[in-house]
């Protein structure tokens, strides 16, 4: 099991995460390669079937990114997010897809290590939990 | 899969006369006056355009049956439709899915046999078994209550209503934790492989499980059963019941009551339930043993409108009219709620009814649209009471 490495879809909003993680990049933090990015204008972008599509391709975890609430770009899109995140992690669950492999975080522009230390946590708790079940299906 | 000649053989499509009876009846083609089930047929037939790759048409259908209760001639024209849908996806002409499609993902992630956690809502005190003679197909109702759940969430409760008003008949119903979507929306959105792959599932399930009868509460759930699976694999050799016959079977047999301070309720006639499966009378003799007053709308029955938009494909601009109209209708009963068996006809008038961007003001429909089995719930006599 120590081999397998969980593949992280990350959406991170323009404002804040996304640079977040450039921050992290130039600051020079190490953390694991498993997630792949994708930038979105707002984490308030990021619907549900954004999510189960990651997963239906056979994700393992999906991470969304955000700005502090208040702190949005379009003032709430991020609470959108949270509304979103919370209905697409109940239907996950009744679907037979631990909980945990859904992490909604707010990260900052200058949070860069925050950043870093979420790839770490995640990554190392995706191993921890394995594969994730459609994997195999797909 | 078969071709098209076999579709315009089974379906009957050959005898369309093009009388346009089809036409005036549809309500797609009321608001949209390009749009015509007869023309599909004919294009299809003469075959002057690339019908199955190019004809957005298709998926504009809200299959209501309309036209087919119409037809002099029997044409079957949602059976045209749905083999159209079926063979266009292959071609490459995809219908666009509201919530981009998130409600036949979900779906089609449970065609992977991945152990779910789907029975969450069952309380200690519910009595449910394993194996037995009753089965409940409880459906998509808590997945769709939790994805709509600014719009409809109340569905999350609707599974866990019919079990305790089923208790409270002294019914203890198999309640499956295998049971998976019955692949209504996936095969109207074309995509009968996946639809197959979970009727093989829940057939198993249903089998296992040694039900001689199966309950359905949701309306496009029952159709696919007896319809679209009986077609697959022939008979069942277990029976297919509607959860209004089932109640009302036993409320005859005395074994169920309900209490209500009566109230004003009006029936809106899903077309699943009404004109594709011919089930109008169960639900209204319910409303009267409810000691409900019931109201119909201005079109009911085989006339009934419909909540504008199949398997959650081509929402737009005539949906929300045809919504619209149906819940003008439905305010000028005078009654307070709505009530339906289809979770997504609760799902779509609701979406219209709590969208800022409602065209009327919004005491113009001033109506509660909700699932049958909800308000049933809250008017059950208990054992005790009787």
């Amino acid at each position: 099991m120590n081999s397998f490495e969980p593949q992280i879809i990350a959406f991170c909003c323009n404002w804040c995460s996304y640079a977040g993680a450039d921050l992290a990049g130039v600051s020079r933090y190490q953390y694991p390669p498993n997630a792949r990015i994708i930038r979105v204008m707002c984490s308030g972008r990021v619907e549900p079937q954004f999510i189960l599509r990651a997963f239906e391709l056979g994700a393992d975890g999906v991470l969304v990114a955000g700005c502090h609430i208040g702190d949005c770009h379009y003032i709430s899109g991020n609470e959108k997010c949270q509304e979103k995140v919370k209905i697409t992690s109940e239907l996950l669950e009744l679907l037979g897809i631990d909980r945990r492999r859904l992490r909604l975080e707010w990260i900052s522009a200058s949070e860069g290590a925050k950043f870093a230390e979420t790839m770490r946590s995640f990554t190392e708790e995706l191993k921890q939990l394995g594969p994730s079940p459609f994997k195999e299906v797909k | 899969m078969a071709g098209l000649d076999e579709l315009i053989e089974e379906t009957g499509a050959h005898d369309c006369v093009e009388c346009g009876k089809c036409t005036s009846v549809c309500p797609v083609a009321r608001i949209n006056p390009k749009f015509a089930p007869r023309l599909i047929v004919l294009r299809v037939l003469e075959g002057v355009s690339d019908s199955l790759s190019k004809d957005k048409d298709i998926w504009s259908c809200i299959t209501c049956e309309m036209c087919n209760d119409m037809c002099p001639y029997e044409v079957n024209y949602s059976g045209f439709i749905l083999g159209l849908r079926t063979r266009a996806i292959k071609a490459g002409n995809l219908p666009d899915c509201s919530q981009s499609g998130a409600v036949h993902t979900y779906q089609r992630l449970m065609t992977s046999g991945v152990k779910q956690n789907r029975l969450k809502w069952v309380t200690p005190e519910m009595k449910i078994k394993e194996r037995g003679d009753v089965f409940y197909f409880t459906g998509c109702a808590v997945h769709l209550g939790a994805l709509f759940s600014d719009k409809a969430g109340e569905l999350k409760n609707t599974p866990a209503n019919y079990v305790r008003i089923l208790n409270a008949a002294g019914i203890e119903p198999v309640v499956s934790n295998d049971e998976v979507c019955c692949g209504h929306d996936l095969l109207w959105a074309g995509d009968e492989d996946s639809m197959l792959k979970l009727m093989d599932k829940n057939v198993e399930v249903i089998r296992k499980s040694g039900a001689k009868t199966v309950v359905f509460s949701c309306p496009e759930c029952l159709r696919t059963f007896e319809i679209d699976y009986q077609d697959f694999l022939g008979d069942f050799d277990f029976e297919l019941v509607h959860m209004s016959e089932f109640l009302l079977d036993l409320i005859d047999k005395g074994k169920l009551s309900f209490d209500s301070n009566g109230g004003k309720i009006t029936y809106h006639d899903s077309c699943r339930l009404g004109r594709h499966l011919g089930i109008y009378d169960p639900p209204r003799d319910l409303i009267s043993a409810l000691g409900m007053e019931l109201i119909e709308m201005q079109n009911n029955k085989e006339k009934a409108g419909c909540c504008g938009v199949n398997a959650f494909a081509n929402c737009g601009e005539v949906s929300q009219k045809l919504q619209l109209d149906r819940l003008l209708e439905a305010t000028a009963t005078g009654a307070d709620e709505m009530l339906t068996f289809c979770p997504k006809c609760v799902i779509h008038f609701n979406c219209l009814l709590k969208s800022p961007k409602l065209p009327v003001p919004h005491e113009k429909v001033k109506i509660l649209v909700r699932e049958f089995g909800n308000v049933l719930a809250e008017h059950l006599q208990k054992k005790g009471d009787r």
